[in-house]
């Protein structure tokens, strides 16, 4: 038991008072911009990135963004419960019945599960990442250029196809990522890319730019450009708490939700999403009263909102052994990783121990807190719904253009700050989902190097870019992803076209699925490729994230 | 009729993406042309690969999106907690907006941050709708001030102080 010896050094670490101190502030602030409507935990690191440049140490500044990642998502759930905004709070599932039963007065014990089974699922999905995690980086130190690149492209590939609800438009979204990549001198041959020959480009566009610009500014920019005149109304509810025919419809759900969330955190799919999705459909086909689904059904809670905190654990695996983000937030954690020159990746238990247990010990630890925050305050937090939204969204536009100049100390960078703005307002707009922009960004030198050292091992041959047995597995599964419309078309559909004309128990069956996706919704509890077509199909709204 | 009208609106304008894609892809293409493989190279791959491929895949998007367009399909827009799609887009305050910020952009090296921040906060605050002219601007002086003295003191950067040297 390697792997537990190793955490409780991690927990000697992250129980020096400075790191809890970090771990606190980590876990109320999370809390505070999970609250908060249009502050997501990717804008809250993004915008924090330049305040932690001046921190020697880069462990406590790790553990205050971990810390954020985990309570941004008990404050959403609060969120999503509490607040009346018809239509669009549906972008969690969490609302869907969470928002019901605060309707019909059950507030407090929607808060209860959605925070109980939050921390049931976190702490069992941070204990898997410490038994995993070592096993994946034994595994992942084999691995060559060829197969990083492949698992890069998988990434970018599942990102684009999973999110939002249309894969052109993802792709597009990716490829301008990609783009704003390139600008810059070309590490090997000194050459200058798309520079426009202003001297301040040759450095290329710093990655926090890009994130601040993307995420905080093209949102605070989109939700002035459509703010709700009329506050929003909060629906006033009790002390979180549950009874005990709550514990016993609850438990099971935690249990189940933490099962599926956390192996989709596990592998680049695109985030809580999907998982959370399929949750919600398990529930409602296992639970003993379906008919109270829609109506406010704690197991509609319960399940999706253990989902998304097993899953958000999940994404630690991929990014502690692989350096590979598949959210946006891990994506924005990855950059202050970078921000100290540490690179994750398969070298980063070996090199830095002290950080990675540190790290999951810390993640323990303030999910503890975040139950005792949450369970007695979640009423209190509620109260930042209040906050008048025009000095919110000044003081997110405030934040980022200080931030953004901090780091390089140049208005070029407004400049920048102000276009990417703008091109994230587009997105917005025009359902161009924001995260493969970033994650483009983020892994696109990265991807450009492992090819060109996969090519130069092969001297120029282009087999040396799939000439390993992982690397054409990898490959296949794209192919699987790309092609799926295809496949779902001229394969599928046909067999069960066939199977259906068969037995007409399962066509009835099929027929009174869910309300929200409907045909496929069946489909997608069989295939994970296929929850992401089921998700694409029907007029899903994407999380703010 | 007129929500007809709306979507067709929406569409042609989602072409002007499409355009756009068209005009970065064939920009990329260009820029990679002129790249030489040049003496620095190791590899056989240079620095034109990467640029050729994504300029490539760029405008082969924007004819699938173009065409996606032309069939029907639109870009759903972006929900959220705060976010009322029924109503138009407010073009006042965000144009605005994008007057605070450029007016940021354009003082913090001639005045500083302490006011050029409290300028780019209460002119955000006021193009949101707040209304109240004595407490807006006394938050964001105490927002600049702060934000100034938190990164000089706390982080060791420091921010334009401009007209105000010598008082901070």
């Amino acid at each position: 038991m390697g792997a537990l010896n190793d955490l409780l050094h991690g927990f000697a670490v992250a129980l020096t008072p400075m790191n809890l101190l970090y771990a606190l502030i980590g876990v109320m602030l999370g809390t505070a911009i999970g609250v908060l409507p249009g502050i997501g935990p990717a804008m809250a690191i993004a915008l924090l990135l330049p305040i932690t440049y001046g921190l020697d140490e880069p462990l406590p500044a790790i553990i205050m963004f971990a810390g954020i990642y985990y309570g941004g998502m008990y404050g959403g759930s609060t969120t999503s419960i509490l607040l009346n905004t018809p239509g669009e709070s549906a972008s969690v599932i969490t609302a869907i019945e969470g928002n019901k039963m605060a309707k019909a007065g059950r507030g407090a014990q929607a808060l209860a599960t959605a925070a109980i089974g939050s921390f049931v699922a976190g702490t069992i999905g941070t204990m898997l990442v410490v038994l995993l995690a070592p096993l994946v980086v034994r595994f992942a130190v084999q691995l060559g250029a060829p197969d990083l690149l492949a698992v890069m492209v998988l990434a970018f590939v599942a990102v684009t196809a999973v999110l939002g609800a249309s894969r052109v438009r993802g792709f597009a979204s990716l490829l301008v990522g990609l783009t704003i990549g390139l600008v810059g001198i070309d590490f090997v041959t000194g050459q200058q890319r798309l520079t426009f020959g202003i001297p301040q480009l040759a450095d290329g566009i710093d990655v926090v730019v890009v994130a601040v610009g993307l995420f905080a500014v093209g949102e605070a920019l989109w939700i002035a450009a459509h703010l709700r005149r009329g506050s929003a109304r909060v629906i006033t509810t009790g002390r979180a708490r549950m009874g005990r025919e709550d514990w016993a419809r609850s438990w099971k759900p935690w249990l189940r939700g933490t099962a599926i969330g956390f192996p989709f955190g596990a592998i680049p799919a695109g985030g809580a999403e999907v998982p959370t999705f399929l949750s919600y459909v398990a529930e409602k086909k296992l639970s003993k009263k379906p008919e109270e689904f829609g109506r406010g059904a704690i197991e509609g809670v319960a399940g999706p909102e253990a989902t998304n905190n097993a899953s958000a654990a999940g994404g630690f695996v991929p990014l502690l052994t692989l350096g590979l983000p598949t959210t946006a937030t891990a994506g924005v954690m990855l950059l202050a990783f970078q921000q100290y020159g540490i690179q994750p990746g398969p070298l980063l238990l070996r090199n830095e121990p002290e950080l990675v247990w540190g790290l999951l010990a810390s993640l323990l630890i303030g999910n503890a807190v975040l139950l005792v925050l949450n369970l007695p305050l979640a009423s209190i937090w509620a109260k930042l719904l209040y906050i008048p939204r025009p000095y919110l969204y000044a003081g997110i536009l405030f934040f980022a253009s200080v931030g953004a100049y901090a780091v390089n100390q140049s208005t070029v960078d407004l400049v920048v700050l102000f276009v990417l703005g703008l091109i994230g307002f587009a997105m917005r707009r025009f359902g161009i989902p924001v995260v493969p922009a970033v994650i483009g960004v983020i892994l696109g030198s990265r991807a450009e190097t492992q090819m060109r050292r996969a090519l130069q091992i092969s001297d120029g041959e282009i087999s040396g870019l799939f000439n390993t047995a992982f690397s054409v597995t990898i490959y296949v599964i794209i192919a699987l992803v790309v092609l799926w419309p295809l496949i779902n078309r001229f394969v599928v559909r046909p067999l069960r076209r066939r199977r259906a004309s068969g037995s007409t128990t399962e066509f009835t069956e099929s027929t009174e699925s869910t309300e929200f996706a409907e045909p496929v919704a069946d489909q997608s509890v069989e295939a994970g490729v296929g929850a992401s077509s089921a998700l694409s199909e029907s007029d899903q709204p994407r999380g703010t994230s | 009729m007129i929500s007809r009208i709306t979507a067709w609106g929406q569409g042609r304008s989602e072409l002007l993406v499409a355009l756009f894609l068209l005009v970065l892809g064939v920009f990329v293409l260009f820029d990679a042309a002129r790249l030489k493989a040049g003496i620095g190279q190791r590899g056989p791959v240079g620095p034109k690969a990467l640029p050729l491929v994504i300029g490539a895949l760029l405008v082969v998007t924007a004819l699938l999106l173009a065409r996606d367009v032309l069939r029907g399909g639109r870009g759903e827009p972006e929900g959220g907690e705060d976010v009322d799609l029924s109503t138009g887009t407010h073009w006042r305050a965000l144009l605005l907006l994008a007057a605070s910020f450029l007016a940021n952009i354009a003082l913090i090296e001639r005045v500083g941050w302490p006011i050029s921040g409290a300028v780019l906060f209460f002119g955000c605050a006021y193009a949101l709708g707040s209304r109240q002219f004595v407490r807006g601007p006394l938050i964001a002086l105490a927002l600049s001030i702060g934000s100034w003295y938190l990164f000089a003191l706390g982080l060791g950067i420091t921010l334009p102080v401009g007209v105000l040297k010598g008082i901070l």
